[in-house]
Parts: structure tokens; sequence; C-alpha cells
């Protein structure tokens, strides 16, 4: 058994594929938050109470109704999505003439009393979701034995992210998303409900954190506190990426899953800071972040 | 006369101050304050059951019988030192509390210990680890219940070893709890001939995602794999071990497990697991009497030690109150401790026990195992008894505590 640094070669190769798995949910989860940002401008802070609330969702789907893990994987991004829909409806839409700030506090209140009424309600410790029976067990890679539920968990995130990308850049509903965001005016003109489309955009972004959300209940604690954990890293993912960056999102989120792995193995302690060391370093030499267009 | 809606609201308001104001002409309550994790990641081993609980003893003991009339103040500490210590001393200045109870988070209950002190008031700590309250931090307004950092060391990490867990290797939560649980119960594995293979220090709070750690763990080839953690973070710590199978080839020891993160995990992913209490609902009549009293106010949910510690607490307290009668104990906090330290205890959740003269409240410390699912025969059956420390081996003792309070 040979050695990198003084780490054993198979403990290495482990990291580097975990770090690969958290990457696939930093992506999800900032692809959602970049096309928001990227077609509202809403700096989104409630995206973590959506991606607990999809997990939530799962949770009282599979023990009020008895609908398992693969009904509540499109079920359950799709009522958080309505929720979202209502959301923009309601309040978010409200707010899109003024600041970016103000969309930032409106939704950070928000996740502060998303997680406080589940908190109310389920408690702080989270809830038991067993990993479905299909996905269970691990299978061994020579270096380490990978649970099959990872190796889905890394396999759905990319295809979602590719499915996501391709739908913004390559599809005729991309382009007219990414023409309202220019000039709403114009597309306005050529007879397109852009309201319609922007409630829809975020309704979509909000759904893909529900669907995160599912992905993680199985090997995270589903508690209201879930999504707060992760926010931060991805609000640093996306800046890396360059806001609004759809691209950018996706290469930033699995690139910082694998630094944040290596650092857990070199310096345990840092692993929660490595990434802002990154956001510092990238915005120093690139303000708009790798993959943003400057201003 | 035309009333304007500001007038109306104003006297409205005004007029519902006035009951309050009757009663403090009256005679002058009791009042504790149970100042618990409300909001965060320990509410659901302090929170509203601990207040459950608090209630649950003023009613067990006949306050109201005995002419003691009794008021509970909640407040939620947000696990912030300030914020806690703040609390506490607006408790104590501007709303006459006299006791404190619960303050789960070992560095809030320390510097609320310090304003108790300071204010002469009574501190009874029942959800913090660890054990300077009755070490180097010890006050004579300070009572320590229900367990702390060399209980369960002692407990857990002795047992471990006595039974073949020699190798050890720590994931511990980078915090001073996480490090004094981690050094209290490297002390006892080498003191039983086990080794130390090395530790991980993980973020805290912030960290989700433990399976790195784990295979860490697992590469050393350690037999027991140690979480100096509490809360979501162990909760997530033997979900990823039974996923990634760590859980097969090592050992874990939650250091500080609650009923509640058991409840959380489910018996799926606990089972086997090793843990300390000193408490559980289902030991013997008493507890489940008193458990049932308590139950329909918790929402299901079955007393953790912390939270019965709550009731115990208030129960010996009360007493002392009954001894030296309303006006003393609110006189002099670290009279009504002394009282409280010369009588022996009795409650229905830890039994007959003592009061040390460094504030640590003696009770056994009894070591439990997560029954696998084929065993539980009812909601919330999650223990096997596998061993009883008697009360006056489970804590440290006295001479090794360096509390001020004891002449060396």
């Amino acid at each position: 058994m040979f050695s990198i640094f003084g780490v054993p070669a198979p403990l290495l190769f482990g990291q580097l594929l975990l770090g690969l798995i958290n990457g696939g949910f930093y992506a999800m989860l900032s692809l959602g938050l970049a096309v928001i940002f990227g077609m509202l401008n809403i700096i989104n802070f409630a995206h973590g109470a959506m991606f607990m609330m999809g997990a939530f969702v799962a949770w009282m789907l599979l023990n009020y109704l008895g609908i398992n893990y693969w009904f509540a994987l499109p079920l359950a991004p799709l009522i958080v999505g309505v929720f979202g829909f209502v959301l923009e409806k309601t309040i978010i839409s409200r707010l899109y003439k003024l600041d970016h700030l103000y969309g930032l506090l409106l939704t950070f209140g928000l996740a502060l009393v998303l997680e406080g009424l589940f908190r109310n309600g389920y408690g702080s410790s989270g809830m038991p979701y067993q990993i479905p029976a299909l996905l269970g067990g691990a299978v061994n890679l020579g270096f380490m034995f990978l649970p099959i539920y990872r190796g889905w968990v890394i396999v759905v995130a990319l295809v979602v992210c590719i499915a996501t990308w391709m739908l913004i850049e390559k599809t005729k509903l991309g382009s007219l998303l990414r023409a309202a965001t220019e000039n709403p005016a114009l597309v306005q003109a050529f007879g397109v409900n852009v309201p319609r489309l922007v409630t829809l955009t975020f309704a979509g972004g909000v759904a893909l954190a529900a669907f995160a959300g599912v992905l993680a209940a199985p090997i995270y604690s589903v508690n209201p506190n879930m999504g707060s954990n992760f926010i931060n890293t991805v609000f640093a993912v996306v800046v890396i990426g360059g806001m609004g960056s759809i691209f950018g999102a996706i290469v930033s989120g699995f690139g910082l899953g694998v630094i944040e792995g290596l650092t857990k193995v070199f310096y345990p302690q840092a692993s929660d800071t490595v990434i802002f060391v990154v956001m510092v370093l990238v915005l120093l030499t690139r303000p708009a972040g790798l993959f943003g267009k400057a201003a | 006369m035309t009333l304007t809606r500001r007038e109306l609201l104003g006297t409205a308001a005004a007029t519902s101050l006035l009951p309050l104001a009757r009663a403090r002409a009256a005679d002058t309550p009791i009042k504790i304050g149970v100042l618990g994790d409300m909001s965060g990641m320990y509410r659901d081993l302090s929170g509203p059951v601990s207040v459950a609980c608090a209630k649950q003893a003023i009613v067990d003991f006949g306050a109201a019988a005995k002419g003691i009339p009794v008021e509970i103040l909640v407040g939620d500490h947000q696990n912030k030192p300030d914020i806690g210590a703040g609390i506490a001393g607006q408790w104590f200045d501007r709303d006459g509390v006299d006791l404190v109870v619960d303050v789960p988070n070992s560095s809030v209950a320390l510097a609320v210990s310090n304003v108790g002190h300071l204010k002469n008031k009574v501190v009874i700590a029942c959800g913090p680890g660890t054990a300077d309250l009755t070490g180097p931090q010890c006050t004579p307004n300070t009572i320590h219940w229900s367990f702390d950092t060399w209980m369960l060391a002692h407990s857990t990490g002795g047992a471990m070893v006595k039974t073949g867990g020699d190798t050890w290797f720590f994931i511990t939560a980078d915090y001073a709890f996480g490090h004094a649980m981690q050094r209290d119960t490297a002390n006892f594995v080498k003191e039983a001939g086990g080794k130390v293979l090395g530790n991980v220090d993980t973020p805290f709070p912030g960290t989700t995602d433990f399976s790195s750690f784990l295979l860490q763990a697992q590469s050393t080839g350690a037999k027991v794999i140690g979480l100096a953690n509490a809360g979501s973070d162990t909760v997530n710590c033997i979900k990823q071990a039974a996923e990634f199978g760590v859980n097969k080839s090592a050992r874990l020891a939650g250091l500080l497990v609650f009923i509640s993160d058991i409840h959380a995990l489910g018996l799926q992913n606990a089972q086997g697991l090793v843990l300390t209490e000193t408490f559980y609902w289902d030991m013997n009549d008493r507890t489940r009497a008193f458990t049932q009293r308590v139950l329909p106010n918790t929402g299901g949910a079955r007393p953790g030690m912390g939270q019965a510690g709550v009731y115990g607490g208030i129960i010996q307290y009360l007493k002392a109150v009954e001894k030296l009668g309303i006006a003393a104990a609110k006189a002099s906090g670290a009279a009504t401790v002394a009282q409280m330290k010369a009588m022996p205890t009795d409650d229905d959740a830890f039994g007959p026990g003592s009061i040390r003269a460094d504030g640590r409240a003696l009770h056994p410390a009894y070591l439990f195992q997560v029954k696998a699912p084929s065993e539980s025969k009812a909601p919330w059956d999650y223990y096997k008894l596998l061993a009883t420390t008697p009360a006056d081996e489970a804590f440290r003792p006295l001479k090794d505590g360096h509390c001020p309070l004891i002449p060396a």
C-alpha cells in the first residue's frame, strides 16, 4: 500500500469520492440559487429552508401517508415547488424593484420563520428516515466501501445538474428565460407572460432545493437546522462560481466538495473554513467569480 | 366622548396588568426560571420537556397545599453564554427569580453559575456536561444534577475497555465540551490498559457529513470509535457509521447520548450503541409513574436525564424552601443550597441520593445498550441495562475535583 503525503492512498481516494458526493449536494443547491439569482435577482436565503422542507415533506409523506422514497422523490419537490409558487406570488414578487438587500432580508426572515415552525412541531434532534431497501448495502471498491446510496446520490446529482443546464442553455424555454432576464419589457412585448415565467423559475429553483432535501434525508438527520448548516457553504459556492452562472455553480459545487474532502484528511479543523478561504482568493483575483460575467 | 383606537388599546393593556399587580401585593412567591435551549440543537434534550418537568415537580411536591406559591419563568439562552448570563442577571435583579434551573451547554452554564454566585441565588445545572462546575469553578450557590463529563467517561469508557474495546479513536467536536469529554475518556481508557490511536477534531457547529472522519477512524483499525460530541452531531455520526458499515468493524461509544437522540436515529440505526444515562423512564415503578404523570405535557416525548434532573432538582429545592421558610430562602441562595446539601434527596426520577459539599448531586449511573428493533416492545422501549455504577463510585472523588470549597 503506497501513501501520498503520509496519507494512505486508499484513504485519500475514499476522501476524494466523498468530496465528490458532498459536492453533488453543493452543486444541486447552488444550482437553484444561481437560477433564482440569475433570473430574479433575488438572493434567496430561504433556499436552505426549502432544502429542509424537501426532506421533511419526504418524511411526512412516508409517516403520514405511507408514500415511499421513490414517490417522494418527485412528489416532495412538487409540493415544495407549489409552496415556492405561492411564496413568490404573494411576497417575493413585491421586491423586484427594490435593492438586493430587501430580498436578502425578506428571505432570511422567511428561513427563520420556517425553521422555527418546524422546530416547534418536530423538535431539534431530527427524524429517522431509512435508506430505501433497493439502495441499501455497499460495494467494495478496493480502496473503500461505497454505500450504494451515496453512489446513487452522485449519479442523480450529475444528471439533474446537466439537465438543468441543458434546459436553460439549449431549449426554447431556456432562451425565453434568459431573454426575460435581459430585457423583460421587450420579451413581454412579444406576448410572453414574463411574470408567470419568473414565478415558475422561482418555483423550479425551490423544487431543486427540495429535491436535494429528499436525497439528503436518508443520510443526514432530518432536522430543522439541516438547511442552515448547508446554506453558508452553498452561498460561497455560488459566489466562487460567479453569481448567476449555472455552469459555474455546477463546477465549483463539485470542485469545492473535493477541496473540502481533502482538507478533512490533512487538517480537519479547517474543513468548514477552507471554502471561505477559496472564496476570498477568488474574489481578490476575479471579483465576478470564476465563471461570472464582469458587471 | 369618542374613543380612539389607540386609547382603547391602551386601556385594554392597562387593565390586563391589574390582576398581576394584585398578585404581587399578596404573598411573595418563589420564582423559578427554567433557562434552556428552546430553539437550537439542544432543544430536545432541554426545551419544553424541561419546562413540563419543572411544572410537574411543583405539582408533585404539593407546593400549593404546603402554602408555598411558586411561579415559573421560561428563557431561551440560544446556546450563547452572554445571552444566558444576561437573562439570568435580569431574572435575579428585576424579576425576583430565586432559582435558575436546567442550563444545558457547558459554556452557558459556567457563565450563569457565576451570575448566580454574585447575586447569591441558586443555580441547579441539569443539562450541561462540564465537570468543572463542581471542580475548579464550583460555587456555594450551584448544584450540578444528572451527569457530567467525568461520570460519562468513567461509565462508558471504563465499560468498553472491560469488554475488550482496548484501542480507541475519537471523533471530537472542536470546542470546550468535546475536548473535555475526550480528555476524560482517554484517561480512563489508558488507566484500564487501553490505547488511544488517534483523534480528529471536527468543526463545531456546522459539520453535517462525518463519513470521511468515520473512514479515517476505521483506517486506524481502532476497536472503539468514541464520539465526543452531542446532539445532532452524534445523530449524524451514528447514522453515517451505519451507512458505511463502520459500526461492523468497530464499536461506537456515544459519550453523551440522550434518549431523544435515540428517538431521532431510530433503532435500526442506533441498535447496539452503548451509552450512559442516570435516568431512564422505564427503569422501575417510580420512574414509570413519574413519566406517566409528565407525559401529557411533553407531546409524547419521554424525558432524558437532563430533563428529569430539572424535576429532581426542583423537588429538593422546594424541600429546602419548606424547611427554611420562604423569606429565608429568598434572602440567601447559599443558605438554601447548604440546606439542600444537608438533607438526603429522594424523588421519583432518581430515587434516594444525596448532594455533596462541592454541589455534585449523587445518583447511580446506568450503562445501557440500545435495543435492536426486534427487542423493542413498545414506543420508546429503547434501552437494556448492562451495568449499574453505585452513586458513591459514579462521580469524580471529592479530592480530585479541586473545588475551592473543599479544604485540601
